[in-house]
């Protein structure tokens, strides 16, 4: 009893699967075609056929659906993995883009669309302002899923991709409260001075709200894994139940949904890996990397999918002008903007990386649902047009061309070298330094505000979230141990610890000598051999990679050396003892 | 103002110290009003160590943001004192507390202790600290050396982390 409709959504959601590994069976294929629009161009095959057999309109994309189970997955992976430190050095810069950039595209795309349909030739007169204003305001926005799946294969330098994927993913607060503006400004007749200043209040309650709704249920998401210690095996349910409630609680008042996700997961990420244990850490991770995957790849076929059909009205002149407005604001708005930014701070932004992150402005999904959220009224056909025009534009013509042209302009690239704790020690080292200095200086800087934010959490925070007897470990001692262990993993694989004694045949010669010796100082060396063999689990790597967990990289000669050297140091150190 | 008189800045002061350390007269001015402040002792120098207005300032300079026009300047005069290496080599003197241009062991050690906090073992400090060492070192002495300071974090972008924007 399965009905049509239901039936087809099934049958395209269960093919969807397979395109994605046959893609990365060709290793060729992704440098050139980011997957997203391989992604899009298989659903759009399955929506020709689908059309073709039924002859009626294949089903279009629910926007609940897409709203409510295929985003969250997609934006909770972004944030659980976000790399916390670029992210808050690159705060202000993000928030400039992300709100005031926005706006700037809202207003310039919306306004510049309303002086072209003044245009008598075009036929476009009984399109109003607000409806302009309406559209801009749906088209504006970057998209999250867009940025990411291209952002992802071609591997930028650190900063330049967290400016970009930053601003795609908190620029959701200012597109959802302007969308809503405008839309509830259509169905009122008159519209007063006090809408327009209680729209802008808005804004700030969206946003704000959104964050403090995140943070809440962040917390008490750490509150709770810390009495989860006899029921390990439900600890990732809370870690997914409690973002995807953060999440529906915002979109409930009517606030923003993704910054609250963002802000939930960003918050509760540091206590709750320190509670759960490792097995639950290793579940979370595969279990949000698989979802987003699905989901993604769901979103773009559907995209493809929802392309063929009925319900597209065209119209040359204002498919192609809201294309170059896209194009020309958004260019326009990152100039500017960044003009502003290198004057006030250190961390500047130079012309190639402005190139990039106005380039990289792909729209997407969102774009797309929002427009089939729209009010029905005259001209909703064009705008559908529009919206699929510019996000197949994007995808296709900017995704697949952004990879040469970081070629070409020689962008910096990702750092590809292996973390030292020497490199983490000083980089900590450097963060007291600084902090000091301003302190000294009288500067309220970057550094005072991490070291005043450290200090509330050591004193407070984590007396309440984190369990009595774990304190967490510093960065150093985890990057450390993940070291060692890794070295020798490949050691043993390499077999060269065959002629060193293993720390089991140490840990007995000692034992032998435990007479002269002091039991709380064996029991103390054994706990260390013990942690260092088997409890690591942070990662300094940054993980937006969809496919790829961090720290699955090669081996190197001079950790070999490395690792040789420390046990023979260790060794003489039992010896000495 | 009678004690203060003899501490307030004149300006070949100020210019003298606008040469050797690259800040503009306001942020001179503006320095020294915080550094009055600091003083509380009101004898010209802050604390026991005797840090004078131009210690202060000559500290300070080193964490002035790298300008543009700087960079291509040629070397004839000496080094300005927010280069990229003398950056490093103030950072570098942090950690040398006995002067002899080597970071050793148990000079690593206290930097240690004081940063990752109390609840981990001496061990597993000394075991950190070794790794450190054996990492860096290239000449084989069991210490750091200001070159091999130098590279491992010649991947670290210093010249931004270790720069403040003082306000004009």
């Amino acid at each position: 009893h399965l009905k049509i409709p239901t039936g087809i959504k099934f049958w395209i959601m269960m093919s969807s699967l397979y395109p994605s590994p046959a893609f990365h069976l060709y290793n060729k294929l992704p440098s050139v075609v980011p997957e997203s629009c391989l992604l899009i161009f298989v659903g759009l095959i399955m929506g020709g056929i689908i059309y073709g057999l039924n002859d009626k309109s294949p089903p279009v994309m629910d926007s609940d659906i897409f709203f409510l189970y295929l985003l969250p997955p997609i934006v909770l992976d972004a944030g659980y993995f976000m790399p916390s430190r670029p992210f808050f050095e690159n705060i202000g810069t993000i928030l400039l883009y992300a709100v005031v950039g926005t706006i700037w595209n809202v207003f310039g795309i919306g306004f510049s669309l309303y002086g072209i349909c003044q245009v008598k030739s075009f036929h476009l007169q009984d399109i109003s302002l607000l409806h302009n204003l309406l559209f801009g305001s749906l088209i504006a926005a970057v998209d999250p899923v867009a940025v990411l799946s291209v952002f992802e294969e071609i591997h930028v330098n650190e900063k330049l991709h967290i400016l970009v994927f930053g601003e795609s993913l908190l620029n959701d607060a200012v597109s959802v409260v302007l969308y809503k503006l405008f839309r509830s400004f259509c169905e009122m007749s008159t519209i007063k001075t006090v809408d327009v200043f209680a729209g802008i209040g808005k804004f700030f309650v969206v946003g704000i709200g959104g964050v403090l709704v995140g943070l809440l249920f962040g917390m008490i998401a750490a509150f709770t894994t810390r009495f989860t210690k006899n029921i390990r095996v439900i600890e990732p349910l809370f870690v997914f139940l409690y973002s995807y409630l953060s999440y529906l609680t915002a979109e409930m008042f009517h606030l923003s949904g993704i910054v609250a996700i963002i802000a939930c997961a960003m918050g509760m990420k540091r206590y709750v890996e320190a509670n759960i244990s490792l097995k639950s850490h290793t579940t979370i991770k595969y279990f949000l990397k698989m979802w987003s995957s699905v989901s993604d790849t769901l979103i773009f076929i559907f995209l493809g999918v929802s392309t063929i059909g009925d319900n597209h009205e065209w119209s040359w002149s204002y498919i192609c002008f809201t294309i170059i407005f896209c194009l020309i604001w958004r260019a326009l708005g990152v100039l500017v903007l960044t003009f502003f930014v290198n004057r006030l701070h250190v961390n500047t932004v130079t012309s190639k990386d402005q190139f990039i992150i106005a380039y990289g402005g792909l729209r997407g999904a969102i774009c797309f649902s929002l427009v089939f959220l729209l009010p029905e009224f005259p001209r909703k056909k064009l705008f559908i047009a529009a919206t699929t025009v510019v996000i197949l534009f994007t995808v296709f013509v900017q995704g697949m061309t952004i990879r040469p042209l970081v070629d070409l302009l020689d962008v910096k690239r990702k750092r590809e070298s292996a973390p030292t704790v020497g490199e983490q020690i000083h980089i900590r080292f450097l963060d007291h330094l600084l902090a000091g200095i301003e302190d000294i200086s009288g500067h309220w800087g970057q550094y005072y505000w991490k070291d005043k934010l450290e200090y509330f959490n050591s004193k407070y925070l984590q007396k309440f979230l984190l369990r009595e007897y774990d304190q967490p470990k510093s960065s150093i001692v985890l990057l450390y141990e993940k070291l060692e262990r890794k070295h020798a993993i490949e050691l043993v694989e390499a077999g060269q610890l065959i002629h060193e004694p293993s720390h089991t045949s140490l840990l007995q010669a000692l034992v032998k000598e435990s007479d002269s010796m002091n039991p709380d100082v064996l029991e103390n060396i054994q706990k260390i051999l013990s942690r260092n063999l088997y409890r690591i689990r942070r990662t300094q790597v940054p993980a937006y990679n969809r496919h790829n967990l961090p720290g699955e990289s090669g081996t190197a000669e001079q950790a070999k050396e490395i690792l040789i050297l420390r046990h023979r140091s260790l060794r003489v150190h039992m010896n000495r003892s | 103002m009678g004690s203060r008189a003899s501490t307030l800045l004149r300006d070949e002061e100020i210019e003298e110290i606008k040469k050797e350390t690259g800040f503009s007269h306001s942020q001179i001015t503006r320095l020294y009003s915080r550094f009055t402040s600091l003083d509380k002792g009101e004898n010209g120098t802050l604390r026991e160590d005797q840090v004078n207005f131009r210690g202060f300032m000559r500290t300070l300079a080193h964490f002035r943001p790298i300008e543009d026009n700087e960079k291509s300047k040629d070397q004839n005069g000496p080094e300005p004192l927010n280069s990229r290496s003398n950056k490093l080599h103030f950072a570098f003197r942090l950690y040398d507390l006995d002067k002899d241009d080597k970071i050793s062991r148990d000079e690593l050690l206290q930097v240690l202790r004081m940063m990752v906090g109390v609840n981990i073992s001496d061990e597993q400090l000394g075991s950190i600290a070794d790794r450190t060492i054996q990492e860096a070192d290239q000449d084989g002495d069991s210490a750091i050396s200001f070159t091999e300071f130098v590279k491992v974090l010649e991947k670290v972008d210093v010249e931004q982390k270790m720069s403040i924007r003082f306000l004009h």
